[in-house]
């Protein structure tokens, strides 16, 4: 339980790296973890002759055969709901939910079930059930293609779980999800799945939960983001006239307290940036935690750019939905004018 | 594809006993019932006496419980729904933990693995699916055996019973379907949750074989799901069993039926109830009479006591049951969380 050691200060990972898109770093994750542990299988739509409609299983069902990477029938609740009967049998089920907003129907199982399980069996048995799926907006798609249901997930007891915004991290926190005992949502955020590239170490590869990157150093405002947000932050970072921490959140549930407060009594400002909507997102978590334990170290009132109370617009005005950099700035702007 | 029967499935006319109960087997069978006649009779009264809370009554639904479940193996599993919550009795699961179970004390909470019985399924048919996933995953580990999952006739309304029945098909999931169709959903009667003329009919669009049965006849229950966990642990997949009959007593202890119910066919109903049908039977074929069905019955009512006293001989749960069950992995909060409540709890004590 007790944090041994910060993801800023372990030393460089000196294994040999390949640049790869944050999709395929998902890939090479679930080919590696699928090749080390004979209990793990990927199932979903679509998953297996095509690879995935953004291809995050590509080349699973050639080398570990259609039982292990299964394509199933077209609904999610099923998915979910043999999951847990899959876990039952000694399985450790991944399981691809197409799209953000087509998850819903899996709310039913994870709810009533996947959060509940082991808490009725008195922690007798685990469920070691991944479920991943491509999350969030900005990408000119249809409607119900582009929301951010962190939310929901989060709220709901016995899951955790976890938002990567870098390739390396998205092979690491999946890998992590898939080893864990318990039930754990990866969101990820299809906006960046192909437009970055970075380096991502070769072979097994695992990101610790509930620790947070400091992805960039500053001392008068902490911009608290996640997914496809942290880079948001980033370019707001650069071009703001004061020096602003960037702190991505990668693990929802758990959250980092440690960092997310140690950042926040260094700074004294802090302003969170979500694109799902405002009322009761996950920002609101955040800012409660900072009501409840940094409120004398802070300077100003802690701030939310966030997407609005409305559906997710369709694309031709999306951007006006998304939390974009001005904003960001704008909402810097305003806890900087605090003295 | 094999067709749904249109007529139910009689085996207590035949001359010749079900294939696989010798006498003793008949007898094993007729002692279960009465287990779980016993648990249901018991518990009401329990529940009377403030003793458990509420209580889904399942009078009259043991031929289904006791037959279905007696064709299986040990390392077979079942799924239950909540009028199944003592199925466990069936495989040794002592009284006083399903009675702690309708206590709401976590000495109910039992270890599915080491009974093969899943935790009682409280929504309407989302352990469908669950069910089909262990057998799936049983088949894919080449571990030979199968599952059998109840749920009810308003169950087969629930997408959850369509994408579970669904999948059990598509991956040729070893799993018997065992509707106990009693008619009622709490008040709303099966005509009015589907226009098909059987909830067998169902099974037909999953290209599953479906058998109806008399949910009264307990080798008529027997002999459907002995044959379909024989098909499919030899890999013929799932079967939808419909087991019909006619509820008799309450949905529960807090359902008032008399507002929606046919009293008169109630009493004719109770008239060809299950147990009185099966030990009928028994006498006819000489293997019972007053003094064993007495001593069974006396077995079945020391069970029950003991099982009340061991259920209310439970110590109050501690705080940390709140938290330890929840994450295999649990976050610090859980730590704090607990410390504080302690604190709180212990302020107030003094």
């Amino acid at each position: 339980l007790t944090i041994v050691e910060r993801a800023t200060d372990r030393p460089p990972d000196r294994r040999p790296t390949h640049e790869l898109t944050l999709v395929e770093a998902v890939n090479d994750c679930l080919h590696v973890e699928l090749a080390r542990d004979p209990s793990v299988l990927v199932m979903g739509e679509d998953v297996g002759r095509a690879g995935g409609v953004f291809r995050a299983t590509a080349g699973l069902r050639e080398v570990f055969g259609p039982d292990r990477c299964v394509d199933t029938p077209l609904a999610e609740a099923g998915i979910l709901g043999t999951a847990v009967g899959l876990c039952m049998a000694g399985w450790r089920p991944v399981c691809e939910m197409q799209y953000d907003a087509f998850s819903y129907p899996c709310l039913d199982q994870l709810i009533t079930h996947v959060g509940r399980y082991r808490w009725r069996t008195r922690g007798a048995m685990d469920f070691p059930i991944t479920i991943r799926m491509p999350y969030g907006g900005g990408v000119r798609a249809p409607e119900l293609h582009d929301d951010s249901p962190e939310a929901y997930y989060v709220h709901t007891p016995g899951i955790k779980v976890l938002v990567p915004s870098t390739p390396a991290d998205a092979k690491g926190l999946l890998a992590a999800a898939i080893r864990d005992q318990d039930p754990v949502v990866v969101l990820e955020p299809k906006l960046v799945y192909r437009t970055v590239r970075g380096p991502v170490p070769d072979g097994e590869h695992v990101v610790p939960l509930g620790r947070a990157r400091v992805v960039r150093e500053g001392s008068h405002v902490t911009l608290v983001a996640y997914g496809a947000m942290v880079a948001v932050a980033e370019e707001a970072a650069r071009r703001l006239d004061a020096s602003a921490e960037v702190l991505d959140v990668r693990t929802l549930k758990p959250l980092d307290e440690e960092a997310l407060l140690a950042s926040v009594a260094k700074t004294g400002r802090a302003v969170i940036v979500q694109e799902a909507p405002r009322t009761c997102g996950y920002g609101a978590e955040l800012a409660a935690v900072l009501a409840e334990k940094a409120i004398l170290d802070l300077r100003a009132p802690v701030l939310r750019v966030t997407g609005y109370d409305v559906p997710y617009p369709y694309w031709a005005i999306e951007d006006l939905y998304m939390p974009s950099v001005p904003r960001v700035l704008d909402a810097c702007r305003t806890v900087l004018s605090y003295a | 594809m094999q067709r749904c029967m249109d007529d139910l499935r009689r085996v207590l006319d035949q001359a010749g006993r079900p294939p696989g109960l010798d006498d003793d087997g008949l007898l094993e069978l007729h002692r279960r019932m009465i287990l779980l006649r016993t648990f249901d009779e018991r518990s009401i009264v329990y529940h009377r006496q403030g003793r458990i809370g509420t209580y889904a009554i399942f009078w009259g639904h043991e031929a289904i419980q006791a037959g279905a479940t007696f064709p299986l193996a040990e390392g077979d599993w079942i799924f239950p729904s909540y009028r199944e919550a003592a199925i466990g009795l069936v495989r040794g699961m002592p009284p006083s933990t399903v009675i702690s179970w309708w206590r709401g004390h976590p000495a109910g909470w039992w270890n599915p693995a080491e009974w093969r019985v899943a935790s009682i399924a409280v929504p309407i048919a989302t352990q469908v699916p669950h069910a089909a996933g262990l057998a799936w995953g049983l088949r894919l580990r080449g571990v030979a055996g199968c599952a059998v999952v109840f749920f009810g006739d308003g169950a087969t309304s629930e997408g959850a019973f369509h994408e579970g029945a669904n999948f059990a098909a598509v991956m040729d999931a070893p799993l018997v379907l065992v509707c106990n169709n009693n008619h009622w959903a709490i008040s709303t009667p099966v005509e009015a949750q589907t226009r098909a003329a059987t909830l067998a009919d169902k099974a037909a669009g999953y290209g599953m074989p479906a058998v109806r049965v008399d949910g009264t006849d307990v080798l008529a229950v027997y002999e459907a799901v002995r044959g379909a966990a024989e098909r499919a642990r030899a890999g013929g997949g799932p079967t939808f069993v419909e087991c019909v009959h006619y509820r008799v007593a309450p949905h529960a202890t807090a359902d008032d039926p008399r507002a929606y119910i046919d009293l008169e066919r109630v009493e004719r109903e109770r008239e060809r109830e299950c147990v009185g049908r099966f030990e009928a039977y028994l006498r006819r074929r000489g293997l019972l009479d007053d003094d064993r069905a007495e001593a069974v019955r006396a077995d079945a009512q020391q069970r029950m006591r003991d099982g009340i006293a061991a259920a209310e001989a439970e110590p109050d749960a501690d705080a940390r049951l709140l938290f330890e069950p929840a994450l295999a992995a649990p976050p610090p909060s859980f730590e704090h969380d607990l410390a504080d409540l302690r604190r709180v709890l212990a302020a107030e004590a003094r």
